[in-house]
């Protein structure tokens, strides 16, 4: 069922986030992940604002503070973009790790950080669970083989971004714009757990949304690894971004960060302590198995920590020399 | 009946066997016929206007002032309709009708009601205001839960859950503990298989108009047209003439198709209501919910051999569920494949809550293949012996030994044990066999006529369906092969219950039913053809052969096509004929074998397939082309199943949690191998075409020789389909 809705075709960010500001208004990418959304039911936006209408804003540009891209930026463009992929390596492969090509050629920066778990009790509109209002999480008794075994709940999805965990391994910084002005945050800080909001993964104001996504290139060798049940798409079982320098056979700063376990993008600050101390060579055992530490797993998901445990040991790997 | 002598049997090993073929039949074809069309590679007549759009399917058919349905589907999985308040939806805009189809709801999906209106919009909206009092009850989706003395009744009543037991002329109890406690060595496995749903590309679908004279027009998506007709006919109380059946191009079936579906009723019903034409297709998520699906399995194996490698005892104990439907056996390829002195089945249809399943692509033979093939394995492992040696011991199929000895040396069988690795200490390759078998011999009573008009044109009208495999082409083949032209310059007319009757496309009857028929039909017309211009060629009509567009005299003296169709008296002349009972030829069934070779991740646990051999047989191939898509087709799907596919319930609600193509996963294209095809081409003597299926033979054996070739990777076997990367983990100890 699709309840009535108003199109808008913002013309300025401006604009946008007036319009964002009307109850009930909702902000439109490539739609790839609204559209679902809606046609599942869980979603009835009275206004849906198009982003893409804006002019310029889907440009990828180098400035004095890294790169700069902009929210309506299609993940085709970010992967095929030779000159960011030079400097950011790991943004370039968690955007082409996305789905599909069709898919990705749909599909915005902005959507991707933005859009909306992938749990199967969340998706369909006969469950009222804590995620949409409700009570409690039927996946804890039930079906929970592709959910989180991080974060401690109440609600147990992952966050089923490729971009996300790569950009916060990279120290990425969003900027938001509201009916207010602009401002901007670590992405890092972009994302909440369930327990401080079990309702979205992450907080905007009325009206706000993403105008870009800034990186800095201060980490210059970085990789992401998915892995995923079916090759030909798949939102990720396990997922590992790394990001730091490399002097000679080791990191002298790194992050490690993990997709598709935990309800946010997951650092792992023990893997990340295992990686520095250690060569590169030396550091795959030890940082691969301390990157699920604490771990929690349910009922089905206990296969992640093997899953988990690979994709870190697979993205330190992809740094040897070959 | 004329006794006719025929060479038969396959290349390399051919033998004489004499059949009885009726009178008005043109002479079987056997292994010493010469055909200039049958058995070249063609390309699908209907190619380039699938490719480009022009083809029309059901959801494509738009009628003046039609409606379009939209269904209301239970939520719960069992529960009571105590009211169905229809009358605020039929106050909503655009709806022209609404009606209550099924008050008891015994599986999530189940249609409850429908509407009809100007949009799919509004139909849709009018479906959200349909107010149902439900009394929500207690529903079982598990099949072991189903099984237990307690568990809600399914059906109601004192009907039980479990329907079965043992089979009927199977060895006893004590003769199988005899028999295994004399074996060699014995194997005792469990096996199971998940239930997996069609994903048919094309949705079902219907669209109905009802006509002035009070007769229904049904444009339906489906295997059996005729079918469809007399189900509605049924379901109307009309005479079956009253409702005719379309279907012109189809995008998939897979079984799931084979009979009247609930939504051709409902869309009728409504255009009845509405007096207007509806048009009812489902959604992705109807088909996943109340598409149909093959019923999962439980086996149990017991398996002994003896010192020889001969078996001395197969034994099955099985249950499966196929929702509110029973139909779970899957015992055919272990009660038929292998020479086996003692042999004991028992097996039960579990009833539950879940949607109901309907034949899919070799029902029950996948799921039994995979079981068998596997132990087959085990127990060359636990005698010592190599597979394929294995299996030559005890299979009695000349055809498929020769099959092995073809497949092995393509896959490199012989190098089995030092295959190369990509991967190092991270990978780890295998090779694994299985064998296949199938029937696909046709039946007898379809028909097809042949109408040759003055001016050379070639009709064939057969009211077959076409379901994508290529059903047109190979007619049009058939006849140009009789009269001497192209496959281009015959017209072929199905999909339509006013054209001769054909059956339903299921069980790979398709092309052995229906070419004999159109074989048959057209060369009674040629004859009338012959007939018409024997004068012009001065010579006998039994004299005359068409060939390369010509009509040919023994002298040599000859006129093209069209000059000999113009001597025809009257417009046309026209000849049908119905496909006569199989013949005792040389073979019923087909036989088979596959080759899969993986590489198994080691860390992750995921599984690639590398590479599958295809070795089968299905009589005479009629075109190359078409018989190797089959052949891809059952070998993807083969490999979806092994590999990704399931349907998943929650328990607690009997809810499907993965009605989609993201969470429902099937393979795409970095999941498919390269697949090498062999096609044994047989005479096999038993209509005038000797042709059989091939639509089913290729998708038994895949999931079999994958899972063989996981457990020679990974030395474990995994007994649980689908074959996913936990499942590997676990195998591997890795935590
Ligand atoms: C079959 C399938 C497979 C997928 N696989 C993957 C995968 O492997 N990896 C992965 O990462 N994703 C995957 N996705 C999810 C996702 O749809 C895409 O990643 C895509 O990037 C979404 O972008 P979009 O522009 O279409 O988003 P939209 O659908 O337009 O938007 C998504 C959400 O974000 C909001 N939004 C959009 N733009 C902004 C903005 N600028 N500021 C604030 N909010 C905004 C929207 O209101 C909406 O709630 C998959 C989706 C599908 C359907």
């Amino acid at each position: 069922m699709t309840s009535p809705f108003t199109f808008w075709d913002a013309r300025t960010a401006e604009e946008a986030a007036a319009l964002l500001s009307k109850k009930g208004a909702m902000a439109l990418g490539g739609g790839v992940d609204l559209l679902g959304e809606m046609k599942e039911g869980i979603r009835a936006p009275e206004h849906i604002v198009n982003l893409r209408s804006i002019p310029g804003l889907d440009k990828i540009q180098k400035t004095d503070r890294g790169w700069r891209v902009g929210a309506t930026a299609l993940l085709t463009d970010i992967a095929d973009h030779a000159d960011l992929r030079k400097d950011l390596p790991g943004f370039a492969e968690s955007a082409e790790a996305v789905a599909t090509p069709q898919i990705r050629n749909q599909g915005t920066i902005g959507g991707n950080l933005a859009q909306r778990p992938r749990c199967w009790y969340y998706r369909a509109a006969e469950f009222a669970c804590v995620k949409k209002g409700g009570k409690g999480c039927p996946a804890e008794k039930g079906e929970n083989r592709y959910l989180a075994i991080f974060g401690d709940g109440p609600c147990h999805i992952v966050h089923p971004s490729d971009c996300a965990p790569m950009l916060v391994a990279l120290d990425a910084r969003l900027f938001l714009r509201g009916p207010d002005g602009a401002r901007d945050l670590p992405i890092a800080d972009f994302y909440e757990l369930p327990s401080k909001n079990a309702l979205c993964e992450f907080t905007l104001k009325p009206g706000e949304f993403i105008e870009a996504v800034e990186i800095p290139t201060a980490l210059p060798r970085s990789t992401y690894v998915k892995i995923r049940e079916k090759d030909s798409f798949d939102f990720a079982i396990a997922a590992c971004a790394i990001a730091g320098k490399i002097d000679g056979d080791h990191f002298t700063d790194a992050r490690v960060v993990l997709g598709g376990v935990a309800p946010v993008p997951w650092r792992s600050v023990t893997a990340e302590a295992n990686l520095r101390k250690n060569t590169i060579a030396d550091a795959v055992e030890p940082a691969s198995n301390s990157a699920t530490d604490g771990a929690r797993p349910m009922s089905q998901n206990a296969w992640k920590i093997p899953m988990t445990k690979a994709a870190v040991a697979r993205a330190i790997r992809s740094f040897l020399p070959r | 009946m004329a006794k006719r002598t025929l060479r038969v049997g396959y290349p390399g090993n051919y033998r004489e066997i004499e059949v009885d073929s009726p009178d008005a039949e043109p002479a079987p074809w056997d292994a010493d016929s010469k055909l200039a069309v049958v058995g070249k590679r063609s390309p699908r007549l209907e190619g380039a206007d699938k490719v480009t759009g022009k083809a029309k399917y059901t959801a494509d058919v738009k009628l003046q002032g039609m409606l379009v349905a939209r269904v209301l589907r239970s939520p719960y999985a069992r529960a009571t309709a105590r009211s169905i308040g229809l009358a605020k939806a039929l106050k909503m805009p655009g709806v022209k009708a609404a009606i209550e189809v099924e008050k008891e709801a015994r599986y999530h999906g189940q249609a409850i009601a429908a509407v009809a209106a100007e949009t799919e919009a509004q139909a849709e909206d009018a479906v959200a205001a349909i107010e149902v009092d439900w009394a929500v009850g207690e529903h079982v989706v598990d099949v072991e839960a189903a099984r237990k003395p307690n568990a809600p009744r399914v059906h109601g009543g004192k009907n039980p859950n479990e329907r079965g037991g043992e089979a009927q002329n199977t060895a006893t109890e004590e003769a199988c503990v005899t028999a295994l406690k004399k074996s060699h060595a014995t194997v005792d496995i469990t096996f199971t298989t998940p239930v997996v749903t069609h994903s048919c590309l094309e949705s079902h679908g219907s669209v109905a108009r009802w006509e002035s004279d009070g007769s229904l027009t049904v444009w339906d998506s489906t295997q059996s047209i005729f079918g469809v007709r007399d189900g509605l006919a049924r379901g109307f109380q009309l005479p079956a003439e009253k409702v005719r059946v379309v279907k012109e191009h189809m995008g998939g079936g897979f079984g799931s198709k084979l009979g009247m579906g609930q939504h051709s009723m409902i869309a009728a019903r409504l255009a009845r209501e509405a007096k207007a034409p509806v048009k009812l297709m489902l959604t992705r998520k109807e088909e996943h919910l109340a598409g149909g699906n093959r019923p999962s399995s439980v086996q149990r194996v017991r398996a002994g051999a003896d010192k020889d490698g001969k078996l001395t005892c197969l034994w099955l104990q099985s249950h499966g569920t196929g929702g509110i439907n029973g139909g779970a056996n899957c015992a055919g390829p272990l009660m038929s494949l292998y020479n086996c002195p003692v042999r004991r089945l028992w097996h039960a249809d579990v009833i539950t809550n879940a949607s109901p399943a309907a034949a899919f692509r070799a029902p029950g033979h996948v799921q039994g293949m995979f079981a068998l093939e596997s132990t087959m394995d085990e127990l060359a492992g636990k005698l010592g012996l190599d597979p394929i040696e294995f299996r030559k011991r005890n299979d009695q199929n000349e055809m498929r030994q020769a099959e092995y000895g073809e497949g092995a040396k393509m896959a490199g069988w012989e190098a089995r044990a030092h295959l190369p690795n990509s991967g190092g200490r991270h990978k780890a390759r295998g090779l694994g066999v299985s064998a296949s078998i199938w029937g696909g011999g046709g039946a007898p009573g379809a028909q097809a006529r042949c109408v040759i008009s003055r001016d050379g044109a070639v009709e064939i009208q057969c009211g077959t369906q076409d379901i994508g495999t290529g059903t047109r082409t190979i007619i049009a083949m058939i006849a140009a092969e009789e009269l001497g032209l192209k496959p281009e310059q015959v017209l072929v007319k199905l999909g339509d219950t006013t054209l001769p009757f054909s059956h339903g496309s299921g069980g790979s009857m398709t092309a052995p039913s229906v070419t004999p028929a159109v074989r048959a039909a057209t060369a009674a017309a040629r004859g009338r053809v012959f007939e018409a211009c024997a004068k012009s060629l001065k010579a006998d009509a039994d004299n005359l052969t068409a060939k390369g567009g010509n009509v040919v005299a023994k002298g040599g003296a000859s006129i093209p096509w069209a000059e000999a169709c113009s001597k025809i008296a009257g417009a046309n002349v026209s000849e049908q004929a119905t496909r006569a009972q199989n013949f005792r030829g040389y073979k019923d069934g087909t036989a088979g074998c596959q080759f899969a070779e993986v590489e198994v991740d080691l860390e992750t646990g995921h599984v690639q397939v590398l590479r599958v051999v295809a070795v089968h047989d299905c009589g005479r191939v009629v075109n190359p082309l078409l018989a190797e898509s089959q052949i891809n087709g059952g070998i993807i799907q083969g490999l979806s199943y092994a590999l990704l596919e399931q349907r998943i319930l929650d328990d607690a609600t009997g809810r499907m949690m993965n009605a989609n193509f993201s969470d429902y996963r099937i393979a795409g294209p970095k999941e498919i191998p390269e697949i090498s095809v062999v096609l044994f081409d047989v005479s096999n003597g038993r209509t005038n075409t000797g042709v059989m299926g091939i639509g089913e033979p290729p998708i038994v054996p895949t999931p079999a020789a994958i899972a063989n070739a996981v457990a020679h990777a990974i030395g474990k076997r995994i007994t649980d389909l689908p074959i996913t990367p936990d499942k590997i983990l676990a195998a591997l100890g890795k935590k």
